[in-house]
């Protein structure tokens, strides 16, 4: 059967997720939120998801709608502060324990995700070493210098934004919307990729910045 | 040129013009911003932000401002020419492996052994924020400070030992404050430069761990550079 990755629309993209999945979203200071997705995840509704997800604040991203739904349990990620004095809605949450946090420093989120699509389990790294972050954590020295065992992530969703896609699933971004997407739609089970525009034809092969092997489904969204 | 305590855009100032050419520098968000704004002319360095974009230029006029074009501070920009962009694990695999020459980055406190605090002021009722700051303090071949030299109610920010938490141990090369420019050496901190006005004695009053002065330590100037409003 000739390869077709192409949804209809990103319910019918999203229609098998499930309760308790671990969720991969992109994005980072603006570029890349897929958040044609995050809300159509936030309308389907599975509960007791655990999100990776760079900042669950940022004001951009509609991450935060689908924590105001309650639809989630816990957060790893690398900013968890709101934009006011006043708390957010997950500040609020977390400072009442009913949802739980893992802070992790950027580069460690991202090569843990990597690891979890590259087929490493676990891999030493310098950041964090004397930090609060790295605490309860095993320590080994490599000539002069001690570093810290992080343990791969993998996923059971990516939700990532793209510029172009092809009916194979290639895809090709703009300026910085590439950030967490290429490691996220490896290390997950299943990754689907918003668009502005899905190509009729195959991609040029040049252009492709994350292979079509990665990426399950593609939705065209609006803008 | 002026001997009152250096402004926030004067100490930037003073950090531009340490970046020699060719180097590849990283930028915290905040004050070290407007390092860029005052690189000297001869220089040609990449800026990279560690969202993925490797030459970071001015902001972007609002009828060019796009939303796929921004900074690992969510600031639309330019890039310069020759710029490139890369995914988020090359971009920190690039810090991590040492491939940042200089990052220059806000603080809250830095200790005489070069421990960094500048992530978590302890708020209440705030959610933490790491960020890149760890991978950054920890990995940039220097990391250069740029900060006022005591707290809004006058406690020394420079210390034998921070009180905050840490962003990563003994990573600090040099601290620009508005009164100073030190170096942190195995000896301790060095003072480079300080203000032609003030005495030696009350440097070390506003400073929580020791100093000595290098012999050839010399007056800290800036050119007049008014603070917007």
């Amino acid at each position: 059967m000739p390869i077709d990755k192409r949804a209809a629309n990103a319910a019918e993209a999203l229609a098998d997720v499930l309760d308790g999945a671990t969720v991969f979203i992109s994005g980072f200071g603006g570029a890349g939120f897929p958040n044609f997705l995050i809300r159509a995840l936030r309308d389907r509704g599975p509960k007791d998801l655990t999100l990776v997800v760079n900042s669950a604040t940022h004001r951009y991203s509609h991450t935060h709608e689908l924590i105001e739904a309650g639809l989630v349990r816990k957060v790893v990620c690398t900013a968890a502060r709101g934009h006011s004095k006043e708390p957010s809605a997950f500040e609020r949450l977390w400072i009442d324990g009913k949802i739980e946090l893992e802070c992790v420093p950027q580069g460690t989120f991202t090569e843990r995700i990597r690891a979890g699509g590259a087929g490493i389990p676990a891999f030493y790294t310098p950041v964090g070493f004397g930090t609060e972050l790295a605490e309860g954590k095993e320590v080994r020295r490599f000539q002069d210098r001690e570093y810290v065992l992080e343990h791969a992530m993998k996923g059971d969703l990516a939700l990532v934004r793209a510029d172009t896609a092809d009916r194979y699933g290639n895809l090709s971004f703009r300026y910085a919307q590439m950030n967490f997407g290429p490691v996220m739609a490896a290390a997950a089970n299943l990754t689907i990729a918003e668009v502005r525009t899905v190509l009729d034809e195959s991609m040029p092969h040049e252009r492709v910045q994350l292979p079509g092997v990665y990426v399950d489904r593609v939705v065209a969204v609006t803008t | 040129m002026t001997t009152h305590p250096l402004n926030r855009l004067q100490i930037a100032w003073r950090a531009a013009q340490d970046i020699t050419d060719g180097v590849l520098v990283n930028l915290g968000l905040g004050m070290p911003l407007f390092v860029a704004d005052y690189l000297r002319p001869e220089v040609d360095v990449f800026i990279q932000s560690e969202n993925g974009v490797i030459g970071v230029g001015a902001l972007a006029p609002p009828d060019r401002a796009d939303t796929d074009l921004v900074d690992a501070g969510s600031r639309r920009i330019t890039v310069r020419p020759g710029a490139a962009f890369v995914d988020s694990s090359w971009s920190f695999a690039m810090i991590r492996g040492g491939h940042i020459d200089v990052a220059i980055l806000g603080a809250f406190e830095v200790a005489a052994n070069g421990d960094l605090a500048n992530w978590d002021m302890r708020l209440p009722n705030k959610g933490p924020l790491v960020g890149g700051a760890m991978d950054l303090a920890a990995c940039a071949r220097s990391v250069w400070i740029i900060m006022e030299h005591v707290t809004r109610q006058g406690a020394p920010r420079l210390l034998d030992t921070c009180a905050l938490p840490l962003t990563a141990v003994r990573c600090v090369k040099r601290v620009y404050t508005d009164l100073a420019i030190i170096d942190i050496t195995p000896a301790g901190m060095v003072v480079r430069e300080m203000l032609g006005d003030l005495s030696e004695e009350e440097l070390r009053a506003r400073t929580g761990a020791p100093l000595t002065f290098a012999p050839d330590c010399r007056p800290l100037v800036a050119p007049a550079i008014a603070l917007p409003d």
